[in-house]
């Protein structure tokens, strides 16, 4: 589904993203793991051409991200509170997104009805425009606009951050449904190991900006990357550390 | 304690983002300040000399008194709208080991020096040096200068008091209209009432001590008021309003665009600075009546021409100019979304050029001063219309600053560049020129016919145009989300 090629970012003469070669099949749920500045919300960035490569490129489903727009029809993220829109109520906002990916209001409140208990009863009817809402919530709400339309990639950047631990395995339980049923791509990123190696069927390490290590998850996969983040990066208690700026 | 609180508030200001801005918005700020306090003190000056003028044989003085009382109405009703005691800022010293007394004071003591308690100063200062020079006892005019100073502290402190119901400025609306009423139709002489109430300010210096015990009666009830709530969850929280949701099904029949245009229309009417700037355009449609008044400028002057542009085009310019950055804060999700940038901006559009049929319709009671003036204004809205909608969405493409829409309206620059100053010229300078060549030389039908000829092409290109600055969006997109994506 997605092919990254010699994919290069450069600030200044700092390279922030330098992937050789990576492929990601259809269907498959894929984590992402590594430390502050590993590159992980630069890759995901460039996979929805928010900013520009230095050199290579990426396709998903065949398109080159840079050149078409025609991805992003069966592609939808949530990558941070910008992807809010403060001022709307969250309903609206379904809504909206619900117009831009060709679903009607009763195909938003079909969906939404599904949600009932991810919401716990915080997000719907609560008279409050999105930037009144707590941090976990907006998440919340952010998340779920995520799996408006129908979309063949889904991309969720620290998707477990302030999310209370309710919310945390519901949302666990969400994304596996999402890859395993429904065959849909999902792009995951995380600093919490025991949550992607839960949900995630590969897991690909990063650091400074180039692939490390890359699993396919299985019983001892929890062990191996708590060994390569205690050991070899970085001091112990930086490594689960769940908020990242 | 008070001495490192002064110190914190020393470093917020100097290392505020405002003082980050750009050199030419600050120069232009700063030059604007100053030009406001000069009038204010150049009015100071004048002021004896204007009433020895206009009330010969009446002590200025008293004059001035009986100004008083709707100075401090007018002056409440200004600040209810302008100021609020930033009581969130000190969230972060609750957790510390400072005395609530010691915070409630700091609050209280910081706002005392705030900018608006030096206006009045700033208008009464130079007005007493003029009454010294002219002979009036120094003791009577310096505690009289002290006891303005208090009462520029007690509106302060019983703004903060008042602030917190919207019936209270009701009522001093009505009272202000009430006394102005009674005072004009001769029914009481409230004016002359209270006049000679606050000349014994004036007259008697031992009256003074009145407004200081207001000033310090009002400190002491907003402490003991504040005091008792300095919680995180009475005192010290922000205001959160219930959302109100409007029924825009009516915006389904512009076809694809509407989910844009109800973004827009709320977008305008939630967040505080777009809100004011529609009621902003609603009051520079009285602007006409600054310029059609004049009769020096007989009916068909180019000045018309420039107010018929201003006035029907007074959104287009508030709003278009910071066209895509109000989007800012979501920019991101926008570009990641599946959304066609020509739509997004014929969106946009609309909304302008119903603004400007509005804007229009509005003004045709000044057909009162003539005929000319419905006729240039219909064709400056044309002209608006055709050309100068593309011209404010071209110059939106350059736009990397972003918005921040939750902050308030007056005397924000947040978003501007020297793009906001340069769009003056085609915008405005352009057409008047042009209106005032072609009158000047050919005559004014030709001017008219021109100038609605070209705002008539320019719909039609509409379309045509449209795709061209939709590409040129485009272009810009990543330069625009890397600027929109810098907080300053």
């Amino acid at each position: 589904m997605i092919t990254v090629q010699n994919l290069t970012k450069k600030y200044n003469s700092s390279i922030v993203l330098n992937l050789e070669q990576l492929e990601i099949p259809k269907g498959q749920s894929f984590g992402l793991v590594g430390n502050n500045g590993a590159g992980k919300t630069t890759f995901f960035s460039l996979l929805l051409d928010l900013i520009q490569p230095t050199s290579g490129s990426i396709e998903n489903n065949g398109i080159l991200v840079s050149e078409s727009e025609t991805w992003k029809t069966f592609t939808s993220s949530f990558i941070d509170e910008s992807f809010l829109i403060s001022y709307l109520t969250p309903e609206e906002y379904f809504y909206f997104i619900g117009e831009l990916r060709g679903c009607n209001k009763a195909d938003i409140d079909a969906l939404l009805a599904n949600f009932k208990d991810f919401f716990h009863d915080e997000i719907l009817g609560q008279k409050k425009y999105l930037r009144d809402l707590s941090k976990g919530n907006q998440k919340k709400a952010g998340i779920v606009a995520s799996f408006i339309g129908n979309p063949e990639v889904v991309i969720l950047d620290e998707p477990f951050a302030n999310l209370d631990p309710t919310t945390q395995i519901r949302l666990k339980a969400i994304i596996k449904d999402l890859a395993s049923k429904k065959g849909v791509t999902v792009l995951v990123s995380s600093h919490d190991l025991i949550h992607v190696t839960e949900v995630c069927e590969r897991i690909v390490v990063l650091n400074k900006g180039e692939i490390v290590k890359d699993i396919r998850t299985s019983a001892e996969t929890l062990r191996e990357l708590e060994v390569f983040f205690g050991s070899s990066i970085l001091p112990k208690e930086e490594k689960r550390s769940t908020e990242e700026e | 304690m008070f001495k490192r609180f002064a110190s914190l508030q020393w470093k917020a200001f100097f290392r505020s983002s405002s003082l980050g801005k750009s050199l030419a918005i600050k120069i232009i700020m700063i030059f604007f300040g100053i030009y406001m306090l000069a009038c204010l003190v150049l009015m100071g000056v004048g002021l004896f000399f204007i009433l020895e003028k206009t009330f010969p044989g009446v002590d200025p003085m008293l004059k001035v008194s009986s100004y008083f009382l709707y100075w401090i109405l007018g002056e409440l009703v200004f600040r209810y709208f302008m100021q609020k005691l930033p009581v969130i800022d000190i969230k972060p010293f609750l957790i510390l080991p400072i005395k609530k007394d010691a915070i409630v004071h700091y609050i209280l003591g910081r706002s005392a020096f705030s900018f608006f308690n030096f206006l009045a100063l700033f208008l009464f200062v130079p007005f007493g040096i003029v009454l010294l020079i002219k002979g009036y006892p120094a003791l009577n005019v310096l505690v009289w200068l002290f006891a303005i100073a208090c009462i520029s502290q007690f509106i302060n402190f019983l703004n903060f008091i008042i602030n917190k119901s919207d019936k209270v400025l009701l009522g001093l609306l009505l009272v202000l209209i009430t006394f102005y009423a009674v005072d004009y139709f001769q029914l009481y002489p409230i004016q002359e009432l209270f006049g000679n109430i606050f000349y014994q300010l004036y007259a008697n210096p031992i009256w003074a001590i009145i407004p200081l015990a207001l000033a310090i009666l009002t400190y002491a009830v907003n402490y003991r008021f504040l005091r008792n709530k300095i919680y995180l969850d009475s005192a010290v929280k922000e205001k959160i309003k219930e959302a109100e949701t409007a029924d825009l099904g009516w915006t389904e029949r512009f076809g694809s665009i509407a989910p844009f245009l109800q973004l827009d229309l709320k977008l305008i009417w939630r967040n505080k600075r777009t809100k004011t700037q529609v009621f902003m355009s609603f009051i520079v449609l009285l602007y006409g009546l600054f310029f059609y008044t004049q009769d020096s400028y007989g009916s068909t002057s180019a000045m018309f021409a420039f107010a018929g542009i201003f006035i029907t085009g007074i959104f287009m310019v508030n709003f278009g100019q910071f066209i895509p950055a109000w989007d800012s804060a979501y920019y991101n999700m926008l570009m990641a979304q599946n959304i066609p940038m020509r739509k997004y901006l014929a969106s946009k559009a609309g909304l302008i050029y119903v603004s400007i049929v509005v804007m229009f319709l509005l003004s045709i009671p000044y057909i009162y001063f003539g005929w000319e003036i419905v006729v240039i204004n219909f064709t400056c809205a044309l002209y608006n219309l055709g050309i100068n909608v593309p011209v404010v969405l071209f110059f939106g493409s350059k736009n990397k600053k972003r918005i921040d829409l939750h902050k308030s309206a007056l005397g924000n620059m947040q978003g501007a560049s020297a793009t906001q100053f340069l769009i003056i010229i085609p915008l405005m300078v352009v057409p008047c020129i042009l209106y005032f060549v072609l009158k000047y030389f050919i005559s004014f039908e030709v001017a008219i016919a021109i100038l609605g000829l070209l705002g008539l092409v320019g719909i039609i290109l509409r379309n045509t145009v449209l795709d061209k600055i939709a590409t040129i969006y485009s272009a810009k997109k990543y330069e625009m989300i890397a600027g929109f994506g810098e907080k300053d």
